[in-house]
């Protein structure tokens, strides 16, 4: 085992697919001469070349498109958005292109292609460098989507991601860069869309990916401290969904909780929580909550911004509110 | 708008003999009977959704694909038929497709707009405008890594021009030199936008020199012309690997889909477009050059009229999309539970 930073974790996965397989390639603002906007890709220009490190102008929907065309014709690209944020500008190319062109030729291409960055709130970067897009990506069929929250996480599956023949969107963290964990030595791929009990508990299962993982284990911690036993399962995959996962866990504590960064109207917290009642109705012993963003745009001021992330402390008073709830 | 004043004088082509102008010819015609036949069927309620005749347009496709080699790609647009006619698609499949048959060219997954044929080097019609320049694009990408000789040519509207991923497209080709031929299929408007009130310059080639691209621009009426102009292009693009813009002029002789009358132009202007007809020019070139005869003309048209009924009779005749099929291709999963059908 060695410890690591996420973003080294996900630089190692990249390294080590780009030396298995020479038609893996990166490409993306800063992503070479600069060494990664955010450090991701530092070092993989020295070792790989301006062919398979490729810096672009500021052109979403351009590399984008490239990135799909190119897959198409046999290459594996990863294509780094400095922000998830940036993707909005490729956002016909995602839902046209990408996640449409297996199926409307009627699988005549593959579309082996990464999409990956940073996604939802840094710190104080105001509405629109805030955001969280699983609702929009998650929301139609044709890719694969993966927020991870660990390390070995981010290595396992970024590694499945640029192996698998799908197109998948992969979720990092702008403040989760440099959280630190153990990442095994030897080779090991981390199946897509299989979630991951990140704290066992028989009381009330807490649901959580990406962002929200950190809030959730820290609610949890001040839960046990009041007697509740909370099981936190990270997602890891929101599409496919493992449901089995989550209804097993349900199943077991009659009682759910969503923590995630992300809006409340619809998304993929609305769709778990949709799944739970229709696939576990009997089981449930109190109405699903979920401790998401405020529907607000994100306030660039410090205060308000921590009103509107979900925190520990508010994760905290709803997971009480489920656990005390009397029918 | 009325034909302009030709850029340049048509210049004398060598290899006009025979048995060429015969096969383009013969080609040109099929396309045009094709986009008859299936506006037929669209008349009579037969086949829905959007449709967008190539007629008009027809020696632009005809040139290309014989120029293409194996390996060599065509991007296009919705107005997709010609080019699927031309690569040797078969118009029984292409028909079917339209009518949303199983049999159809991609399944019934995407009708009129929508027509992939990856062996014949049709890599697909797009019906986002703009949105598959970046695309194309990626495909000559993957040709300069890859190494693999191949050409891509992305075939645009004019209207696709004013779109922010056209433009984002085209800049990265030619920051990164990529083998790729766009052609601006410049059919004289926007659905009903004549171009004059889309830009703000006439020719479209002004911004070849800003994507460090050559560019060439031409009235459409000769598929000769058209050809070894084409040539030029793509032999840059394949051996140098240097992109370039070409504007087309043409004329589509329908309007932009079945659902317009084309009320926003003359008589007069199509009139005068019509008298430069490519396949009209190659039928004068037949019977007046070459001698051949209205008989055996007619005798062709006859054949390919055949061909198209057969086509029509294939599509009405063949069964619909299996429902359990509208779950399949989405992810590669998906096709191994269907037994690799797609």
């Amino acid at each position: 085992m060695t410890v690591l930073q996420i973003r080294e974790a996900l630089r190692a996965a990249i390294d080590e697919e780009m030396a298995r397989d020479d038609r893996v390639f990166v490409m993306g603002e800063e992503v070479g001469h600069y060494d990664g906007a955010y450090k991701v890709t530092e070092g993989l220009l020295a070792k790989y070349g301006e062919q398979r490190v490729v810096d672009t102008p500021i052109a979403e929907a351009g590399f984008a498109g490239v990135g799909i065309g190119a897959a198409m014709a046999g290459l594996r690209p990863i294509v780094e958005f400095m922000t998830f944020n940036f993707s909005a500008v490729a956002f016909d190319q995602i839902l046209n292109n990408a996640a449409k062109l297996r199926q409307l030729s009627n699988g005549q291409f593959t579309l082996p292609i990464v999409f990956r960055g940073p996604n939802a709130a840094a710190h104080m970067l105001s509405s629109t460098h805030s955001q969280a897009f699983e609702s929009f990506y998650c929301g139609f069929p044709g890719v694969k989507v993966i927020s991870v929250a660990t390390p070995y996480d981010a290595k396992g599956l970024l590694k499945s991601a640029i192996r698998d023949d799908n197109p998948v969107l992969f979720f990092e963290s702008e403040v989760m860069y440099s959280v630190k964990g153990e990442v095994p030595d030897e080779e090991y791929l981390i199946p897509i869309g299989k979630a991951d009990i990140k704290r066992p508990g028989e009381g009330i299962t807490v649901i959580t990916w990406g962002q929200g993982v950190p809030v959730a284990l820290a609610a949890a911690e001040l839960a046990a401290r009041d007697g509740l036993d909370c099981e936190v399962i990270d997602l890891r995959t929101l599409r496919p969904l493992d449901d089995e996962a989550v209804l097993a866990s349900v199943r077991k504590t009659n009682r759910a909780v969503l923590v995630y960064h992300g809006w409340p109207y619809g998304g993929t917290g609305a769709e778990v929580s949709d799944r739970i009642q229709r696939l576990a109705f009997d089981h449930l012993d109190a109405p699903i909550e979920r401790v998401c963003y405020d529907d607000v745009n994100m306030p660039y001021a410090e205060n308000l911004e921590q009103l509107v992330i979900p925190s520990p402390e508010r994760a905290l008073e709803v997971i009480r509110k489920v656990a005390y709830y009397r029918i | 708008m009325s034909p302009p004043n030709d850029p340049t004088p048509a210049a004398p082509v060598a290899g006009h003999d025979l048995e060429r102008l015969r096969h383009f010819y013969n080609q040109m015609l099929r396309i045009r009977r094709f986009e008859e036949a299936a506006a037929r069927a669209y008349t009579q309620g037969k086949i829905s959704g959007f449709l967008h005749l190539y007629i008009g347009q027809e020696a632009i496709a005809v040139a290309t694909a014989d120029l293409m080699r194996p390996g060599d790609r065509v991007v296009t647009t919705y107005r997709d038929h010609g080019f699927a006619v031309a690569l040797g698609c078969d118009t029984g499949a292409c028909m079917a497709e339209l009518y949303g048959k199983k049999t159809g060219l991609v399944g019934g997954n995407g009708g009129s707009m929508h027509f992939f044929a990856k062996e014949q080097g049709l890599w697909g019609g797009y019906a986002i405008v703009g949105g598959h320049v970046p695309v194309a694009t990626g495909h000559a990408f993957a040709s300069k890594y890859l190494g693999d000789g191949a050409v891509t040519l992305c075939f645009l509207g004019e209207g696709a021009m004013h779109i922010g991923a056209t433009h984002e497209g085209m800049h990265l080709a030619g920051l990164w030199r990529l083998p790729v031929v766009f052609v601006i299929e410049n059919n004289q408007y926007a659905m009903g936008t004549p171009l004059r009130r889309q830009t703000a310059v006439d020719d479209l080639t002004v911004r070849a020199p800003a994507y460090r691209m050559t560019s060439d621009r031409w009235v459409v009426r000769d598929v000769f012309e058209t050809r070894a102009r084409l040539a030029r292009a793509i032999e840059q693009a394949r051996e140098e690997s240097q992109p370039s813009l070409i504007e087309l002029l043409t004329y589509r002789f329908r309007g932009h889909s079945m659902s317009d009358p084309g009320k926003y132009r003359s008589k007069d202007e199509v009139d005068q477009w019509k008298e430069r007809d490519p396949l009209h020019r190659a039928q004068v070139q037949l019977r007046d050059e070459h001698g051949v005869s209205e008989e055996e003309l007619d005798a062709l048209d006859e054949r390919i009229g055949e061909e198209m009924d057969a086509a029509v009779e294939f599509a009405e005749s063949s069964p619909l999309p299996d429902p359990e099929h509208r779950f399949r291709g989405h992810y590669v999963e998906d096709d191994l539970a269907a037994g690799g059908e797609g």
